[in-house]
């Protein structure tokens, strides 16, 4: 039904297993946030895994989608459900304008172009008036969904971003292995050949951008609802950096890969938050380390140590 | 007092001033990654790390040894240049046979751990950098003030690019270097050890880092952040200039700088987004960069 393989199959239902049970072992806000990271990182994997190009900016729609969600609960007192979507959707339509603009230029170029915008959404940020500036948005009510599921429980909260993060994945997963994502990954393999059969390669990438954004400004808005706070964190280049790492660290180019890579970059800044600076010291080694010896990730080299496809 | 469109002449000239030294630093940084991208294939994130580094050196190299200014000018990029060259055997020069984007994310990881280095063992608030005595006070230059270390900067910094310009389009081994980037097989084949142009092509662009980063020191505070402040504006100067031009970036790099402080005195609240904007334009009318070749 969604073009799983089966060793696909037994992966998802494993994960699908762990994001159950997992709630009544571990801290829930914990794993919310795990969730979130990877509904994210899958949502940027679409772009860098399978059409080839590398966003460095996408904490503009991520941010941007968390402070619109948390603007949306806390003035106008929205349902969660809608101010979620609005985040969706404001990661969209920027990811529209921003990639209407970054898709002139391929490769190295798009990273820089993508890089160079998000740093003027941040700057924006930080002098827009709705966005609190260095304080943020802060003591965002988590509301109601639907307007009768109260999300100030945790165990509430964790089901329904565990419902978004599932929906998130299983889209992404659709549209890889839609007739569309057969084209992207066409693109992405030699793009003079899709445009010589006949594909308007610029707006395929197009639309996987903005499919890829608007997933990320859920993620975003997701986040935002859980922790009740939105800030500049959320839109700053250290978080673009951060989904990057998460995705190459799981495995680019991998269906579980950016969960994976989620989980171990989130545990690894929860567990070594007293190690204050060192963690960015950390996570540049890793990065470098990914980059020189282990360029398929954790997923990657499992899925090539069976012979599988993961 | 003159009056400009309505603008105070001094603060006219002072904010052109400091826009053209903001010019500066853009235009040595762009320059360095576009030789770095021109011979090496990649984008050297870490640039702006490298660019703290310099000015790093300079303040240890005063506050452990006492070696001032003006030593620590040459000093400080030959140290930082060699450090460059070490990285590019031992890491960078894995990466050649790999996409471009792998030499942008592990620049990006190198950035991360350097700055991660420095902010453990200087903190993050920033260390003064006393201006040399000679380059202390003002001069009256009938319309305005002006600080003699920033009129040095801007002087220094275009003496600087312009001898790499001159080095790099007008000199034989600057030949050699254009025809490694153009083709570097055929090069090799008349004798030319390419492998080592392209290390100290990478050293050479690490030192002109370090050199804007010491001239910076007086200027900015000496702080781990400083370098990655300017490298996010500098990537977008690099798209406005396109990499091909090696004139293109000084000229943009320098441009751009005096736009920014023009918008500062018309419409401050635009300044910090004004080079983006010129990057968004440039990107409709023209997506290769103004002086890029095209694809």
């Amino acid at each position: 039904m969604f073009g799983f393989s089966r060793p696909q199959w037994i992966a998802f239902l494993v994960m699908v297993a762990l994001i159950v049970v997992s709630p009544f072992v571990l801290y829930p806000v914990f794993l919310m946030r795990v969730l979130c990271a990877a509904l994210f990182a899958c949502a940027f994997n679409l772009m860098l895994g399978y059409v080839g190009l590398l966003s460095f900016g996408h904490a503009a729609f991520f941010g941007m989608g968390s402070y619109v969600t948390a603007w949306t609960m806390k003035f106008w007192h929205l349902d969660a459900f809608f101010a979620m979507a609005l985040g969706g959707l404001t990661g969209a339509a920027l990811g529209l304008v921003l990639g209407y603009l970054a898709i002139r230029r391929s490769g190295i170029y798009f990273a820089m172009i993508t890089l160079a915008l998000a740093q003027m959404v941040y700057f924006f940020c930080l002098e827009a008036p709705f966005t609190g500036g260095e304080d943020g948005i802060q003591q965002v009510p988590r509301g109601h969904l639907f307007g009768f599921i109260d999300l100030s429980n945790d165990m509430t909260m964790y089901w329904v971003v565990a419902a978004v993060f599932l929906g998130g994945f299983l889209m992404i997963h659709r549209i890889i292995h839609s007739p569309f994502g057969q084209v992207l990954k066409g693109i992405r393999e030699n793009e003079p050949r899709a445009t010589s059969l006949g594909y308007r390669t610029d707006d395929y990438k197009l639309i996987a951008f903005v499919l890829s954004c608007g997933l990320s400004g859920l993620a975003g808005g997701t986040k935002a609802l859980v922790f009740g706070i939105a800030t500049l964190t959320d839109v700053h280049y250290s978080t673009s950096g951060e989904v990057v790492l998460t995705t190459l660290l799981g495995g680019l180019g991998t269906v579980f890969g950016p969960a994976m890579g989620a989980l171990i970059v989130m545990s690894m800044e929860n567990y070594l938050a007293q190690a204050g600076a060192w963690v960015t010291v950390i996570q540049g080694g890793i990065f470098m380390l990914c980059v020189l010896a282990f360029r398929r990730g954790v997923i990657g080299e499992i899925a090539n140590w069976r012979k599988l496809t993961l | 007092m003159i009056m400009i469109f309505g603008i105070p002449g001094p603060l006219l000239f002072g904010q052109l001033l400091l826009g053209l030294i903001n010019g500066a630093f853009y235009a040595m940084l762009s320059l360095g990654l576009a030789v770095i991208f021109g011979m090496l294939n990649i984008i050297n994130f870490a640039h702006g790390a490298l660019f703290m580094m310099g000015a790093f050196v300079a303040w240890i190299l005063l506050d452990a040894l006492g070696i001032g200014y003006f030593p620590s000018l040459i000093l400080a990029p030959l140290i930082v240049g060699a450090f460059g060259v070490v990285l590019e055997r031992t890491i960078i020069s894995r990466l050649y046979k790999l996409d471009h984007l792998y030499g942008l994310l592990l620049t990006f990881g190198l950035s991360l751990v350097i700055e991660g280095l420095f902010r453990n063992a200087y903190g993050s608030s920033g260390l003064p950098y006393r201006i040399p005595d000679i380059l202390q006070g003002a001069t009256n230059l009938g319309f305005m003030y002006m600080p003699n270390y920033r009129g040095w900067v801007v002087l220094a910094a275009l003496v600087v690019c312009f001898s790499t310009w001159a080095i790099i389009e007008k000199t034989s081994l600057g030949a050699t270097l254009r025809a490694a980037t153009e083709n570097a097989p055929l090069v090799q084949a008349f004798g030319v050890n390419v492998p080592r142009v392209v290390t100290l092509t990478y050293g050479a662009g690490v030192a002109l880092a370090a050199f804007a980063g010491v001239l910076a020191a007086p200027i900015y505070s000496v702080n781990p952040n400083m370098g990655s402040n300017f490298i996010n504006t500098v990537f977008a100067v690099v798209v406005i200039g396109g990499m091909g031009s090696i004139l293109g970036s000084i000229v943009t790099g320098f441009g751009l700088g005096v736009i920014e402080g023009l918008t500062k005195v018309f419409y401050p609240q635009a300044s910090a987004t004004v080079v983006f904007l010129v990057m968004i334009i440039v990107l409709l009318a023209r997506p290769r960069g103004l002086f890029g070749k095209a694809a």
